[in-house]
């Protein structure tokens, strides 16, 4: 971490975020099931879930998003070849060695064929647990992708309120959004203090205080944002003489905590990134009156962000959100840090990378897995990115 | 001192070709000369893809049907691939992802050649028929780059529960008609007819009917077919530019009848050295083939006796072994359900039913799956998959390894030995019941 944090406060919040993190068998997740009656939990995978709905139901969203390096895959490894990327075979292994034991649910979104292909595998090694692919339109028009995507969460409500034994109400759902506008209010004004002054939130401790929020029920994981937020204005940290830099194509397979560390060890504070995409997928607040499922509809079609999965219909947008990025977040640069073999953040990279060219916004890429553990290379890597930014940048 | 000389190759046997080898021969050749000519003649190109091609209603424009991952495969199946996935790596593509994409993307890069030695036109557009594979909507995104043209999405959506809903159907249907078809008639300058489409979707039924009926031949012992290598050539016309068309009709209704005549007389397939000799080991397969050591690939097969009695990879462009025709009296509808009912659409349940159901239905001593390197589409899940299929079949299953259009990933020994070891494991078993017996 950037300074020593002895007593005080933001080491608290982050030695419990760092906690949540390393625990692979989500005691935090247990915990919340065993102290109330019919609690139920429901997994999701990247990128994009409604959560409220979930929510609504009385049930705890729980984001699975990998082992990470500390998991160490035996039986994951039989159901994939080499030249698959590592996040489902550490999610099998969370599968089978028990550790999603208390999960009732898990949703699949429409990502990438790999997760698409989990979800049918899964309902075959799970038979007992209710398992949706969550399909999202590719159409961004309200009345033929929007109605299809109303009756996809239609159907989600539907199957929630079997698990639940009884309907889900609208006034239920408004309340849920109105508490996921919150939490994610919150999260845009902790990445625009990151923006801001990333000496005073570094890169590692916001992915913590982020990731935390897949774990914890959703207040909790509010006030933990709030508190944080506070805790980091007590005191000035020291700053670095780093430059500035946004992350891409790390939206699914999580980097290794060390790699993030690195980054900013290296001579790159991340000012923006798009890690754990769920917490800030809606960039807006979602109205929270009126028909709850067109809300949530219409805010997926017009207000969330732009990634690899998400179809770009205008050509001259394509890459544009990364451009924007960039320039809201002062970066002054662009590191690509990419899965191997992730056809979504691989296959879109040469895209981005053109539109980049075309901005005149400098990049490098590389890829890792979620349990790479030679940081060397990428700390060189980063390091000498940052140097050549310093040195010819002109600032 | 020693003297080692190496034997000449054998002369290739002069292998008479059938009419429908013929008359397929004819149409494609026909077809790239139209394509290549389009600058010239003025007529419009729209490239798609093979799962959800929607042929018939791209023909209702006068449009040119174009299929980047046909012409990847004709690249592979003539060896130049391997250059231009090179050349596609060379300008930034990973070497992780799709080498369809990158063979096309390097072919773009070194000249833009079709097989006829012409060159390719630009799309007027690119109908993105997004069925069945993440890859599509990428490919596109990086053709409508190159080509600055006007893109069309049809989103196909998975099914993930294992059945076609009727949300499902109407949105694509409204797809169809709101955004499809309008973009297409104004990019064409073609108003649409719906009475054009439903000739077009009877015809298709026609050469559904006896493409069906060739691959099901090979439920027969011997089969007159190899449902995997030979199949690729028999999916051409129907997954290609041609369903919907009497040339179709006319090529289904050829193989229909040399496949009946081989049948009749109680004989194996056709292979690139002639019929196949006694019939020793019936396979159903997995996993597209591939295409830059084909040949090489079959061979292992036929120099076995082992023939291919069905396989997934000949339901990737449409799946009318399980009853699905296109059905002229409800057209949109009809080109919802064909682009959801493709095979890499389906999920991985259902594809164990369809695999598993094969290995019983073709009487097959087993399952062998090629599992492509850069295809995460039909790779994923393979591994359970096999083992699946031989907890239900109670047959063995085989795993190797190879890619589509890459020659560096084809491990013409590693592969030979497994198949060997595969074949030795089917006559074990068949002695261990024997005695049992």
């Amino acid at each position: 971490m950037a300074t020593s944090l002895n007593g005080s406060a933001c080491a608290t919040i982050v030695a419990r975020a760092q906690a949540l993190f390393d625990d692979l068998s989500f005691g935090a997740a247990r915990q919340w099931k065993a102290a109330g009656e019919n609690r139920k939990v429901i997994g999701y995978m990247p990128i994009y879930v409604p959560r409220e709905i979930i929510h609504a139901a009385g049930f705890l969203p729980l984001g699975i998003v990998g082992g990470g390096d500390q998991l160490e895959v035996i039986h994951g490894d039989a159901y994939y070849q080499s030249y698959i990327c590592r996040i489902p075979r550490s999610t099998i292994e969370l599968g089978v060695s028990g550790r999603l034991d208390f999960v009732d649910g898990m949703l699949f979104p429409s990502i990438c064929d790999v997760i698409r292909n989990l979800s049918g595998m899964w309902k075959m090694m799970f038979p007992n647990v209710y398992v949706r692919y969550f399909d999202v339109p590719q159409n961004y028009r309200d009345d033929i992708g929007g109605n299809y995507y109303i009756s996809e969460l239609a159907e989600l409500r539907h199957d929630l309120e079997k698990l639940r034994g009884r309907p889900i109400s609208d006034d239920e759902l408004r309340r849920s959004i109105g508490v996921y506008n919150d939490n994610r209010r919150l999260i845009r004004d902790l990445y625009a203090l990151r923006a801001r002054s990333p000496w005073q939130a570094p890169a590692a401790e916001v992915y913590l205080v982020l990731r935390a929020g897949l774990v914890l029920p959703v207040e909790e994981h509010s006030q933990m944002i709030r508190d944080y937020l506070a805790a980091t204005a007590e005191h000035e940290r020291p700053r670095r003489d780093n430059c500035r830099v946004v992350v891409t194509g790390v939206f699914c397979e999580q980097p290794p905590l060390s790699l993030i560390k690195s980054l900013e060890l290296a001579g790159c504070y991340v000012v923006d990134d798009d890690l754990l995409l769920i917490t800030r997928w809606l960039t807006s607040d979602v109205p929270a009156e009126g028909d709850p499922l067109r809300n949530l509809a219409l805010a997926f079609l017009h207000q969330s962000e732009s990634t690899a999965a998400k179809y770009e219909p205008n050509l001259k947008e394509k890459g544009q959100h990364l451009v924007r990025a960039v320039r809201r977040s002062g970066a002054e640069g662009v590191i690509f840090a990419c899965p191997s073999f992730c056809d979504p953040a691989l296959l879109e990279r040469p895209m981005l990378q053109h539109v980049l060219k075309d901005a005149e916004i400098p990049y490098i890429a590389f890829k890792y897995a979620e349990n790479s553990g030679q940081m060397q290379p990428i700390r060189e890597q980063a390091g000498t990115f940052s140097d050549s930014i310093k040195l010819w940048s002109g600032r | 001192m020693t003297t080692i000389t190496t034997p000449k190759p054998a002369p290739a046997k002069e292998v008479e070709k059938d009419a429908s080898m013929v008359k397929q021969k004819e149409m494609m050749a026909a077809h790239y000369d139209r394509l290549t000519a389009a600058p010239q003649t003025g007529e419009k190109v729209a490239s798609t893809f093979v799962p959800g091609n929607l042929n018939e209603l791209i023909m209702c424009f006068d449009l040119v049907n174009n299929l980047p991952e046909v012409n990847a495969i004709q690249s592979g199946l003539r060896r130049q691939s391997g250059a231009y996935v090179l050349e596609a790596e060379k300008i930034g593509h990973s070497e992780d992802v799709c080498t369809y994409v990158k063979s096309d993307i390097g072919m773009m890069a070194k000249g833009n050649l079709a097989p006829n030695g012409k060159r390719f036109p630009d799309p007027d557009v690119l109908l993105l028929s997004y069925t069945g594979c993440f890859t599509f909507m990428k490919w596109f995104e990086l053709l409508r780059e190159q080509y600055k043209c006007e893109t069309i999405m049809l989103h196909t959506p998975y099914m993930g529960d294992g059945k076609i809903t009727k949300n499902m159907i109407e949105y694509m249907v409204k797809q169809l008609k709101e955004e499809v078809i309008p973009k297409l008639e104004r990019i064409s300058g073609v108003k649409f007819d719906i009475d054009r489409l439903r000739e077009y979707l009877k015809k298709s039924v026609t050469a559904e009917d006896d493409l069906v009926r060739v691959l099901q031949s090979a439920k027969a012992q011997p089969s007159p077919i190899d449902a995997y290598f030979g199949g690729i050539y028999y999916i051409g016309p129907i997954f290609g530019a041609f369903r919907g068309t009497d040339d179709a009709i006319e090529y289904y209704k050829f193989l229909r009848a040399e496949v009946e005549q081989r049948l009749a007389e109680g004989k194996g397939p056709v292979t690139p050295d002639g019929d196949m000799g006694k019939e020793k080991y019936r396979l159903v397969v997995e996993g597209p083939p591939n295409y830059t050591n084909f040949r090489q690939f079959w061979k292992m097969f036929y120099d076995e006796g082992a023939v291919v009695v069905a396989s997934s990879y000949t339901k990737v462009g449409g799946v009318y072994d399980l009853g699905f025709r296109h059905d002229p009296s409800k057209p949109l509808e009809t080109l919802a359900e064909y682009c959801l009912g493709v095979y890499t659409n389906r999920n991985l349940p259902m594809r164990i039913d369809m695999l598993a159901n094969y290995v019983k239905d073709y009487e097959a001593d087993g399952l062998l799956i090629n599992s492509i390197k850069s295809c995460n589409s039909f790779s994923a899940g393979q591994l359970l998959i096999m083992r699946e299929v031989e907890k239900r079949t109670g047959k063995p299953a085989a795993f190797v390894e190879s890619d589509l259009v890459d020659p560096r990933y084809f491990s013409a020994a590693n592969i030979k030995n497994r198949l060997e070891s595969y074949f030795q494991m089917i006559e074990q078993k068949r002695a261990g019941a024997r005695a049992a017996a």
